[in-house]
C-alpha cells in the first residue's frame, strides 16, 4: 500500500502577521516556515507509524510551491518520508492547490492520500476534500484515528457533537486532526539520511485560479481589558449583561 | 437562478445555526433579486422543514433517502449537484462545521466553482462577488474575490443575529439516482457525547488551565458552565495531563471555537491556545498572575486565584439569573 501525504509550507504559529503592497500581500519576509502542524503531527506522522507496521510500503511527500519551500520538505523527509515531491508554483486558491496536486497522484497510483485538516496560514481545509473529487476517491474529513487492513480503511471522525467510526475501501484521501498521532521530532540519523532522498521537482500543469484574495485587513485592536476585582463579581456580570450583551 | 443552501439536518430537526445559514442565503438571495431554496438531506419532517420559511426559504428540497442520514461525501455532492442544477442556482451557500466543510469543496471543485471557506461577511457585489473570512487562525480577514460564475460559500455560525419571521416554506420531495459507489463509506458505530453542550457550536464556553491545580477541582468549572448552560473547554497541557478528554481542548492543535462568551480560567493565554479562541466575541480572563499574556487578548479580567474566584463567579451569575426571573 502507498501512501501519499500532502505537506503545505506554513508560517510558524507565533509569526507577526502583516501586509504591504496596500494590504494586498501578505509579507512573509523575517518569518519562520515549518511543515503545517496537521500535515505534520497527524498525516504524516501516522503514515509512517503505517509503514513501520507494515501495513504501507511507501510514504511520499507532495507539496505545492517554490524553492523556498524545501526546508520544510526536507524536514519531512527527515521525519521518514520515502520521497517527495514539489509542484513548483504557488496560489491561494485551493482549487488550484488541489489540482495539481491530482494531475500528480493520478500518475502514482496511491492507495491511501493524507492530509492535514486545514493550514494554520489560510484555514481553507478545503484541499483534501477537492483533490478527493478530482481523484474520484471518497473522503473522510477531521479524522482522529486511522486503521487499514485488507484494503479498507476504518477512521474515526468527528460529527456534530461526537465521533463516529466509518469503514471505506481504498483507495480514499482522508483529513486529519488531533487524536490521530503523537508529534514526533527528527532524528540526527533521520536529518542526515533525509539529504539524499529523492525530491524531484515537477512543472505546474495549467490551471486557472477560480477565487483570488483581493486584500487583507488587520481585526480592530481590542480597547483594552477592564479589570474588576474578587469583590466586584456582580459588576463583571452586570457588564457582561449590559455592556457586552452576551448573556 | 437561485441560492440554494444546504441545511444541515440533525435527526430529523435544525438548530439555530441552521437557521442563521438559510437567513444568509435569504438575504444573498435578496440582495441579487432572487429566492432561497433550502435543501435538506436524509429523514425529517415536515414542520420543520417549512418552519424554514421564517428565515426566508420561499422553498425547500427534500431527498428522503434515509441513507443520507449519515454523510458520505459522494452521495452528498452527487445530491446538492443535482439540486444545484435543478433550482438553476448559481450560488450554493453550506455551513462551515462539519458537514459543509467536508462537502462544499467538493461540490466547488466539481463545478469549477469559486469557493470561500468561513465567511464572516455578505457579498460585496459592488465589484464583482467578494466574500470575507478569517485567515491565520483570526489574526488578519481576507477579501476573497471570486471569478467564477458560479460560487460555493461556507458560512461560520455565530455571525449574524438570527430573526425569525413570519413565512413558510413549500417543501417538494426531490429524488436523486444514486447508485451503490455513492455510498462507499459505511458507518459502523456513532458516539454521541450526551448530556453536555457541543463544544463547537456553544455560545458560551468555560474553559480551565494549569491554574486549576488538578483535574479533581474541575467541579468548579462544570457548576459555572452548569449555571450558564455553557460548555466546558480546556487548554493544552490540562488535556495532554488527561485531567480532561482531549475533544475539550481548544487552540492551535485542539478545536477552534467562536463563542459569544469565552470564559478562560486558570489559563495563561499562549498564542497557540489564542489561535483557537480570539474568534470569540468577548473574553474573560481570570488568572492570578498580572502579567498573564491572556490579559492583553481579554475584553474583562480578574487576578485571583481560579479556585477561589470560580465559585464567586459562579453565585453572582446565579444571582444574576434569579434576578431576571
Amino acid at each position: 500500500m502507498k501512501i501519499l501525504v500532502c505537506i503545505s509550507s506554513v508560517p510558524d504559529t507565533t509569526s507577526k502577521i502583516a501586509f504591504s503592497e496596500n494590504n494586498t500581500q501578505f509579507n512573509t519576509q523575517g518569518l519562520t516556515m515549518v511543515i503545517n502542524p496537521y500535515d505534520e503531527w497527524y498525516a504524516l506522522v501516522r503514515a509512517l507509524e503505517l509503514k513501520e507496521a507494515g501495513i504501507a510500503t511507501a510514504v511520499n511527500l507532495v507539496t505545492v510551491g517554490r524553492a523556498d519551500a524545501e526546508a520544510v520538505i526536507r524536514k519531512a523527509l527527515a521525519l521518514g518520508g520515502d520521497e517527495a515531491v514539489r509542484i513548483d508554483t504557488d496560489s491561494n486558491d485551493p482549487y488550484v492547490i488541489a489540482a495539481q496536486i491530482a494531475a500528480y497522484a493520478q500518475t502514482a497510483n496511491y492507495d491511501l492520500v493524507l492530509c492535514g485538516k486545514e493550514t494554520i496560514d489560510y484555514n481553507n481545509g478545503a484541499v483534501g476534500a477537492m483533490l478527493a473529487d478530482q481523484l474520484d476517491m471518497n473522503y473522510v474529513g477531521y479524522a482522529t484515528k486511522l486503521d487499514v487492513a485488507n484494503g479498507s480503511a476504518t477512521v474515526a471522525r468527528e460529527i456534530e457533537g461526537g465521533e463516529e467510526v466509518v469503514a471505506c475501501a481504498l483507495p480514499m484521501v482522508i483529513s486529519c486532526q488531533k487524536g490521530m498521532a503523537e508529534p514526533r521530532i527528527p532524528n540526527m540519523r533521520g536529518i542526515m539520511a533525509a539529504r539524499t532522498k529523492p525530491l524531484t521537482v515537477l512543472a505546474a500543469t495549467d490551471v486557472a485560479s477560480l477565487s483570488e484574495i483581493v486584500s487583507y485587513e488587520m481585526p480592530p485592536a481590542k480597547t483594552g481589558v477592564k479589570m474588576y476585582t474578587i469583590d466586584q463579581l456582580d459588576e463583571l456580570v452586570g457588564a457582561l449583561h449590559n455592556e457586552a450583551k452576551v448573556i | 437562478m437561485s441560492v440554494l443552501v444546504l441545511v444541515e439536518n440533525i435527526e430529523g430537526n435544525f438548530k439555530k445555526k441552521s437557521f442563521e445559514l438559510v437567513q444568509y442565503a435569504a438575504t444573498v438571495a435578496q440582495n441579487s433579486g432572487t429566492t432561497t431554496t433550502a435543501l435538506v438531506l436524509g429523514s425529517s419532517n415536515n414542520d420543520a422543514m417549512s418552519g424554514l420559511g421564517a428565515y426566508g426559504a420561499s422553498k425547500v428540497l427534500h431527498i428522503a433517502d434515509a441513507r443520507l442520514d449519515q454523510l458520505s461525501s459522494k452521495a452528498y455532492t452527487k445530491a446538492i449537484i443535482a439540486a444545484a442544477e435543478k433550482e438553476g442556482a448559481s450560488v450554493i451557500i453550506a455551513g462551515h462545521d462539519l458537514v459543509g466543510k467536508s462537502v462544499a469543496p467538493q461540490v466547488a471543485a466539481r463545478l469549477k466553482a469559486g469557493f470561500v471557506a468561513g465567511a464572516v461577511s455578505y457579498p460585496d457585489t459592488s465589484n464583482g462577488f467578494v466574500v470575507k473570512r478569517n485567515v491565520f487562525a483570526g489574526k488578519a480577514f481576507a477579501f476573497v474575490h471570486i471569478k467564477t460564475d458560479k460560487k460555493v460559500v461556507t458560512l461560520l455560525a455565530n455571525t449574524f443575529q438570527v430573526n425569525k419571521g413570519a413565512g413558510t416554506a413549500s417543501v417538494e420531495s426531490f429524488a436523486v439516482a444514486f447508485d451503490d459507489k455513492d455510498f462507499g463509506i459505511k458507518v459502523l458505530e456513532v458516539n454521541k457525547v450526551s448530556g453536555s453542550v457541543p463544544l463547537g457550536e456553544a455560545e458560551l464556553v468555560v474553559s480551565g488551565g494549569r491554574g486549576l491545580k488538578g483535574p479533581e477541582n474541575w467541579g468548579v468549572i462544570e457548576d459555572l458552565a452548569a449555571t450558564l448552560g455553557a460548555a466546558t473547554a480546556c487548554s493544552r497541557p490540562v488535556a495532554d495531563a488527561h485531567w480532561r478528554p482531549h475533544h475539550e481542548h481548544v487552540g492551535q492543535t485542539g478545536g477552534t471555537i467562536r463563542p459569544n462568551l469565552y470564559i478562560a480560567i486558570g489559563i495563561s493565554g499562549a498564542i497557540q491556545h489564542l489561535a483557537g479562541v480570539n474568534g470569540s466575541k468577548t473574553i474573560v480572563v481570570i488568572n492570578k498572575d498580572p502579567e498573564a499574556p491572556f490579559f492583553k487578548a481579554a475584553d474583562y479580567g480578574v487576578i485571583g486565584d481560579a479556585l477561589e474566584v470560580t465559585p464567586k463567579l459562579n453565585e453572582a451569575f446565579k444571582k444574576f439569573k434569579a434576578a431576571q426571573h
